[in-house]
């Protein structure tokens, strides 16, 4: 254990997550906190109904400069990059030839030549390797720039009001999947109208030695230690949170065995773009129809599931458990999977394989979560 | 540090036992809840099924994890803790009390000598934490 643990990379805030308690756990490579001492229950809940802050430093980041930028990442990434202004982002996914998928990502437009691209943690040397040997050469560099930023995600209904005391940035005016570059407690920082979570809330990219300075400040001005305050939260409320958004996690809901169109991604599927890897299987997927589908369930009886089990119907096995997990906020017990297309229904009945035990399920709507826009 | 209270004995599946004559009553302990987080979901047998020692005998869920629990020793139960089906929440705030799970009549008292002591208990999970 100690001996591993000494090779674990670090998140520039590694040291506060253990003065503040978290338990750490080895997350693909990384040290990260699964949670803190308040747990992930009320770290899920305080992001749903206050605010929530989370170390997600561990993602990489990749720039692509020059005349070629957007053509470039247009060629091998699945949406249509042309369509983004200065200051605009949008959710994006590396494809294989086959339609499937070598990462999700973030494309953020800072000029017409310069796109920033950040993608998993785990999967950020996959992703430079895969990126640079599509890259020909011409107009484009590119630079892997993943230990040159922290970034530290405020979420939740009191992410504007707490990040506000923070900047000059008017933040009411960053429309969502939009961002600005400005200063945040006198620190350089890119703040992005984004997040992981299906509540409001920001993204903030800044030196990697002011993260610490950032993190604390967030944590003061949102009054953490208060009933009301702010929570650190951990990977664990992370991950329930993205859940009950049904937002996709890489290696669970999306792989190199499964195509945007099986994930139900085909709105970041942009075939009139102009050709990109997997164009053409996609479009063929498109024509013939998908044989599978991504779908939410909800557990109709006593039970939990969880990423790995059989969803059985008639006795037959016909799908697998993506991701299965209580929903904290919902107060059910919820998870996606991937069943034949014809059993792909709202209400449609399933049962899932608990450790031998069949337990009921049902096919919902997702996502399971929809916070209320009062803008 | 976590609460290891003398008069019980412990398993190294983190299961603890306490005795009323020939009756075991069983539960996890403190680090073990403590290990697992907020307690959603518990699972338990039925009166009346029988086990050997070390069989799993019930899971005990969190939101990010599934424990399987062990039998400390061998015997039937007798009565299973019903109120954790709607309060498992009480597994973390009185994990040797309200968060009891199962008591089983034993048939061989005599395996509870086997199973260690709170300070052994205390030593195991201080190696295990290392």
């Amino acid at each position: 254990m100690t001996a591993t643990a000494l090779e674990l990379k670090k998140t520039p805030l590694n040291s506060v997550h253990r003065e503040l308690g978290g338990r750490m756990v080895d997350f693909g490579g990384w040290d990260m906190p699964v949670q803190y001492p308040a747990g992930t229950v009320e770290e899920h809940l305080r992001t749903r109904t206050r605010a929530g802050l989370f170390d997600v430093s561990h993602m990489g980041e990749i720039e692509v400069l020059g005349a070629g930028a957007i053509p470039f990442v247009n060629s091998i990434t699945s949406n249509d990059a042309s369509k983004l202004v200065d200051g605009q982002a949008h959710y994006s996914a590396l494809t294989t030839p086959e339609g499937t998928v070598i990462d999700d990502l973030l494309v953020y437009r800072i000029a017409a030549d310069h796109l920033l691209l950040v993608v998993n943690a785990g999967t950020t040397e996959k992703d430079w390797e895969w990126i640079s040997s599509h890259h020909e050469g011409e107009d484009v560099t590119l630079r892997n720039v993943s230990s040159e930023y922290c970034q530290i995600a405020l979420q939740g209904p009191d992410a504007l009001a707490i990040l506000q005391q923070m900047t000059d940035l008017s933040l009411a005016d960053i429309k969502y999947y939009h961002f600005s570059q400005g200063s945040v407690d006198g620190v350089p920082a890119i703040v992005s109208r984004t997040g992981y979570t299906g509540e409001d809330g920001f993204e903030v990219y800044a030196a990697p030695d002011k993260a610490e300075q950032l993190w604390n400040k967030m944590l003061e001005v949102g009054k953490y230690g208060t009933t009301e305050g702010v929570l650190p939260c951990g990977l664990a409320a992370r991950n329930t949170l993205r859940l009950e958004a049904a937002m996709a996690l890489y290696g669970h809901e999306i792989d190199e065995a499964t195509t945007l169109l099986e994930a139900n991604l085909g709105w970041i599927c942009k075939f009139n773009k102009g050709d990109f890897v997997g164009r053409e299987a996609l479009v063929k997927q498109k024509e013939e129809g998908v044989r599978r589908r991504l779908i939410g369930f909800e557990i109709t009886e006593r039970g939990i599931a969880r990423d790995g089990q059989d969803v059985i119907v008639n006795g037959e096995k016909v799908g697998t458990v993506t991701s299965g997990s209580p929903a904290p906020y919902l107060k059910k017990n919820i998870g996606m999977a991937y069943v034949p297309v014809e059993l792909a229904v709202e209400g449609q009945a399933i049962q899932i394989d608990v450790r031998g035990r069949l337990v009921g399920a049902q096919i919902v709507k997702t996502p399971f979560y929809k916070r209320e826009r009062n803008s | 540090m976590a609460n290891v209270p003398e008069n019980l004995h412990y398993s190294k599946d983190h299961e603890w036992v306490r005795t009323e004559g020939d009756i075991a009553v069983i539960g996890i302990t403190d680090y073990a809840q403590n290990s697992l987080g907020d307690v959603v979901y518990v699972e338990l047998p039925k009166a009346g099924e029988a086990f050997s020692a070390n069989e799993s005998f019930g899971s005990v869920e969190s939101v990010k994890a599934v424990s399987e629990m062990f039998t400390p020793v061998s015997g039937n139960v007798v009565e299973v803790n019903e109120s954790l089906n709607d309060e498992p929440e009480k597994v973390n705030g009185d994990p040797y009390g309200e968060g009891w799970m199962v008591k089983l009549k034993m048939s061989n008292s005599g395996e509870v000598d086997s199973l260690l002591t709170a300070a052994e208990y205390e030593d195991f999970t201080k190696a295990e934490s290392e």
